[in-house]
């Protein structure tokens, strides 16, 4: 049987948070989260019942996040060249903030590639769209950051890289 | 490399999530999305659920009938669009407020009365000709329902009332003078009538 709603807030409102916080200012990712529970609460009474709510909570908040990101570079902020500084997306998590600084540290293509690959879930191609280039692109950006983060962060653990 | 979505959390998410989930009922009644808006209040009877349709209050609901279970039934017979949302509540919540307080003897909100169907929907419609401080018995409230024969159906339909307090069903006892069950419990019920006698 399908639960309230409210649940569903309950359950997966941080994770759709983290989920658009690494895609777009902290100011965006709310107004994306928004979205992403206003569109869900629309659609829900269809939802099959035995669908997996938060795996569905999280492909529209990236959808909506991508689309937020889409309209971005339609009308490009007027600064010449984005610098390749930490940025402000995301918080550092209160138990590995090392971790988080390293990945802050990155170029910006790899910290994006890194952020939504392992963090927000996103195939290359999609990642691609965002960011342009071919997904092959994608995929080596996220490969340089995770060889960068291997090299300036020994503490990560190996398990669970992609080769 | 082990990473996870827990390296973008950070010590204040609960605040922004509590601030995003105040403007998201606020935007889904905008949007006509918000088929059931619930709260709960602090009561002398305990902690009290209520929810509200766009027609009116739907639902009150005492402690021991397990909220979550409440909630979970207002999904499957009303929709499950369903949200904490305060601000839809906020006349019934002032209005309980002051019957608590011996300062209201009648509710006038709006009430939706679709949980309950036929003869309980009758019986539950004239709960509210007894009055403040009053009490009946089930046979009178048969009598009154123009159904004298029909005590134990009465004692249903006043057994499942979806709108305890509101619907005064804690005002018909037994014949015998005991209190008789309760949605509340009997300790609820008896808190009822002595306030009503009190004031």
């Amino acid at each position: 049987m399908k639960p309230p709603f409210e649940k569903l807030v309950e359950r997966s409102g941080g994770v759709v948070l983290r989920v658009c916080r690494v895609m777009l200012s902290a100011h965006d990712a709310e107004d994306a989260w928004s979205e992403t529970f206003l569109a869900a609460l629309r659609a829900y009474p269809e939802l099959p019942d035995d669908a997996n709510a938060e795996a569905w909570l999280v492909t529209i908040a990236r959808r909506k996040a991508i689309d937020v990101l889409r309209a971005r570079k339609r009308q490009p902020a007027p600064i010449g060249e984005v610098p390749e500084a930490p940025t402000t997306l995301g918080v550092p998590g209160a138990e590995d903030g090392d971790l988080w600084q390293a990945v802050a540290a990155l170029p910006d293509k790899q910290r994006q590639a890194v952020a939504y690959h392992y963090v927000a879930g996103l195939a290359y191609a999609e990642i691609a769209g965002i960011l342009g280039g071919t997904s092959g692109a994608a995929r080596r950006a996220a490969a340089d950051g995770v060889k960068n983060l291997r090299k300036n962060y020994p503490g990560a653990a190996t398990e669970g890289a992609p080769s | 490399m082990n990473m996870s979505a827990n390296h973008f959390a950070s010590p204040d998410d609960a605040e922004t999530l509590s601030r995003l989930r105040d403007r998201l009922g606020l935007a889904a009644e905008a949007q006509g999305l918000l088929d059931v808006a619930y709260t709960t209040v602090d009561s002398p009877v305990g902690p009290l659920l209520l929810a509200a349709t766009p027609h009116g209050l739907v639902r009150v609901a005492y402690d021991v009938e397990d909220h979550d279970q409440v909630l979970s039934t207002l999904s499957r017979r009303i929709s499950p669009r369903v949200l904490r949302a305060p601000r839809r509540l906020d006349v019934a919540a002032r209005e309980l407020d002051e019957y608590f307080g011996g300062r209201r003897r009648v509710f006038d909100l709006p009430l939706d009365r679709s949980l309950s169907a036929g003869f309980r929907q009758l019986v539950q419609r004239h709960l509210p000709e007894i009055e403040y401080g009053q009490t009946r018995t089930y046979g009178q409230l048969a009598q009154l329902v123009g159904n004298p024969r029909a005590v134990r159906a009465v004692g249903t339909a006043c057994a499942t009332n979806p709108l305890p307090v509101v619907v005064p069903c804690h005002r018909v006892l037994r014949a015998d003078g005991s209190v008789g069950g309760y949605i509340g419990g009997s300790s609820a019920k008896q808190a009822l009538l002595r306030l009503e006698a009190a004031a």
